[in-house]
């Protein structure tokens, strides 16, 4: 008797993490929050990278994991910098109202 | 070869040169160094000439031909050189055109002392000078037409040499476009003798004509009727003749090289050198025989009325040049040459003394405003009587012996030579009255400088007019020569010139031996009538102090003044419905179409276009996430289609998709 989780669990759960994410992304007006929905679509991809890695014994995936994790820590401490000085600059982090770029 | 050189390609560069030199440099150089260069060119070009006239003299057989290069438009069966021949007509141009040419460069000098642009001046008479010179030692009328299309560019530049006055700037366009007609003909004549000889050049066309007469009459006479064409522009002949009186508003030194003595007689040369084809179409010449007749006729009734000096000359021209084709068209090409050879001489002189004239009363042109000038420009007054004697035909001036040449010819030609003769002698008459009309008005009688004119002077008014000046010697050296050569230059006598132009021009039609008598009494006659219009002329303006004494002839007098409205014909007939059609016709498609359309095409596409995209560009964060995401999804929707469909791999997904 399997009693180890099926492959398909990880990926349906990194799907429902993506989704979340992107739905967060979209509606969210808050920088950090949309920030975070950022960083939970990452690490959704990064769960069923590791999870095809383990089932494919190949060790690709889980490697990429580690790019990943590396690009989405300079992603957060470029993203915060940039977050707080908006935030200095304008006195808000609502995306609605950042929008001096429009033509 | 043991040939001797005669250098023929240097005589049109050394001149190139020179425009070269001037035309570059020229804006930069002291004024000392561009007459220098202006007048070393020629004058060593006319030396070549001269030495080439030497050697025919002592015995060179002509012609000579030197070929630049045998092959120099190839293309099928259709081979055209590149070659320069020296032959007895060419011989007397080429001295015609390169020593009144460095004449009229001495006399420019003087004259164009104190203008503006006197280096562009210069590079474009040499300039005109080198183009001259290609179309009449040219071999073929491919580089013929080179040198043609060549002086006409060089007498639209001269013609609107003044650029600060438009009314030169619109007599150049003028005398462009009347050439361009012309020109057109010429085209016409060379394709199809292309066509009909597949050879442009003369000697073989020449041959081929001589040879058998494969080539139908009708063909013929088509290509002579084009080539007339040209020369009528070119030679300001009916019906071509309307820009001749308008390019008189170049320099007048211009007007007499150019518009004078050499640029217009290249239809006379032209005609002269096609003779072999003209020959063979009577009904061509018999054209060509009118026209010159009627121009004649006809220019010289203009002629009696103008009152600016340098329009009664160009009239004259215009008359003069009509007599040159009635030579032509009777046969008598070596006489039509004879007297395009002393009208270079003593239409120059009249041209440079009226240059003189109007130089010395600081631009004043108006005839009714000179008078009594005899005493203040002593030199200027005698070469000019010369001049009018001479175009005048009096023995033994110069003009008596070529006009008579002419008339002579005419004489003995048939039943309709008759007729051109008698139009003919009348336009002697008309000729010495506006000569002697000319004469009288400018030199005798008393100054009208400072009487009242009703026109206002054409040229800076007449500060100077009440202290003319003589002119300074160096334009008073090409008058005496020139007035020298108006005397003598007919003594050569009709037959020496005619036997001389024989193996060009063929044979000279009126033999001296039959008809003695005949032509001692039309020379007689030819004298009378010209003693006839001078009595006239003395009659009118000899005492009356104005030009309007007669008021009897009011009618006659208004239309010829308005030179019988032939321009008004010619604006209200083709220029304005042209122009009309131009601007609301294709001007209007064109403008609506495909200038406004095309700018209002691109810039709709643009704006639109930019319209539509700016409405991405919301500045709106969320809403740039929303379009990543439905980008994202729409690929992802594409790879689960293609993976349903059973299309394997992303390419192939991408490639189903876009089908």
């Amino acid at each position: 008797m399997n009693t180890a989780v099926p492959a398909e669990w990880y990926l349906i759960l990194s799907a429902a993490l993506f989704t979340l994410g992107v739905v967060g992304f979209l509606i969210k007006r808050s920088l950090i929050s949309i920030f975070m929905s950022i960083e939970l679509m990452l690490n959704a991809v990064n769960l069923s990278f590791v999870t095809f890695a383990h089932e494919w014994h190949a060790v690709k995936g889980q490697i990429f994991v580690f790019f990943v994790m590396m690009v989405a820590a300079a992603e957060a401490a470029v993203g915060l910098a940039i977050l707080i000085s908006i935030f200095r600059a304008r006195g808000t982090l609502t995306v609605d109202q950042i929008d001096l770029m429009k033509l | 070869m043991n040939e001797p050189m005669l250098f023929l390609p240097l005589i049109p560069l050394l001149p190139f040169v020179g425009f070269l030199l001037n035309g570059v440099l020229g804006s930069k150089l002291p004024k000392a160094l561009v007459s220098t260069i202006a007048l070393a060119f020629p004058l060593a070009s006319f030396a070549l000439v001269a030495r080439a006239a030497w050697m025919v003299y002592s015995g060179l057989a002509l012609p000579v031909i030197e070929h630049g290069a045998p092959e120099w438009i190839v293309f099928g069966a259709v081979h055209i050189g590149f070659g320069l021949a020296l032959d007895q007509l060419t011989l007397v141009m080429l001295l015609v055109i390169t020593g009144v040419g460095f004449l009229i460069h001495l006399y420019s000098v003087g004259y164009m002392e104190h203008e503006q642009g006197y280096w562009r001046y210069f590079a474009y008479l040499n300039l005109f000078l080198f183009f001259m010179t290609v179309l009449v030692l040219a071999s073929n009328f491919l580089l013929m037409f080179v040198g043609w299309e060549g002086v006409g560019l060089a007498s639209y530049l001269l013609i609107g040499f003044y650029i600060d006055r438009r009314s030169a700037g619109d007599a150049g366009k003028k005398a462009f476009v009347v050439n361009r007609i012309g020109d057109f003909g010429f085209l016409i004549a060379m394709f199809l003798l292309l066509g009909s000889f597949g050879t442009l050049n003369f000697s073989e066309v020449a041959a081929q004509l001589a040879g058998h007469a494969a080539i139908s009459g009708g063909v013929v006479t088509l290509i002579c009727l084009c080539l007339l064409l040209g020369a009528t522009g070119k030679s300001a002949q009916i019906p071509l003749y309307i820009w001749l009186p308008d390019a008189m508003e170049g320099p007048t030194p211009v007007s007499a090289l150019i518009h004078a003595a050499t640029m217009v007689t290249a239809g006379v040369y032209m005609i002269a050198r096609a003779h072999a084809l003209f020959d063979l179409s009577p009904t061509a010449l018999l054209v060509v025989a009118i026209l010159g007749t009627a121009t004649a006729f006809f220019a010289a009734t203009v002629a009696m009325v103008q009152t600016d000096i340098k329009r009664v000359l160009a009239y004259s021209t215009i008359s003069q040049l009509g007599y040159m084709f009635l030579g032509c068209g009777v046969g008598a090409y070596s006489a039509a040459v004879f007297h395009l050879m002393t009208h270079a001489f003593f239409k120059a002189l009249l041209f440079l003394a009226a240059g003189s004239v109007i130089h010395g009363l600081g631009g004043e042109q108006d005839l009714r405003r000179m008078g009594g000038l005899r005493k203040q420009m002593p030199v200027t007054f005698w070469t000019m009587t010369a001049a009018v004697l001479a175009i005048a035909g009096f023995f033994p001036f110069a003009g008596f012996f070529s006009k008579d040449a002419i008339l002579a010819a005419a004489f003995q030609h048939g039943v309709s030579g008759k007729a051109l003769w008698t139009v003919g002698l009348t336009t002697a008459l008309l000729t010495s009255f506006y000569m002697f009309r000319l004469w009288y008005l400018t030199f005798l009688g008393e100054s009208r400088a400072d009487g009242p004119a009703d026109s206002p002077a054409n040229g800076h008014g007449s500060a100077h007019a009440g202290h003319a000046h003589e002119s300074p010697w160096i334009m008073l050296t090409p008058l005496v020569v020139l007035a020298a050569l108006s005397v003598c230059g007919g003594w050569i006598g009709m037959e020496r010139f005619g036997a001389f132009l024989a193996p060009v021009t063929g044979g000279v039609q009126a033999a001296a031996g039959d008809g003695g008598q005949i032509e001692m009494m039309l020379s007689a006659l030819a004298v009378l009538v010209a003693a006839a219009g001078w009595f006239v002329a003395h009659s009118i303006y000899g005492r009356a102090r104005n030009d309007r004494a007669n008021a009897s002839l009011a009618l006659p007098r208004r239309v010829l003044e308005r030179k019988y409205w032939v321009d008004e014909i010619y604006v209200a007939g083709i220029v304005r419905p042209l122009e009309g059609l131009a601007r609301y016709g294709l001007g209007w498609v064109g403008e609506w179409t495909l200038v406004r359309g095309s700018a209002w095409l691109l810039a709709g596409v643009a704006s639109l276009s930019g319209e539509f995209l700016r409405r991405w560009q919301s500045g709106n964060l969320r809403s740039y996430a929303a379009w990543l995401t439905a980008a994202a999804a729409i690929l992802l929707i594409f790879v689960l289609a293609g993976t349903l469909f059973g299309i394997n791999g992303f390419a192939d997904t991408i490639h189903w998709a876009v089908r």
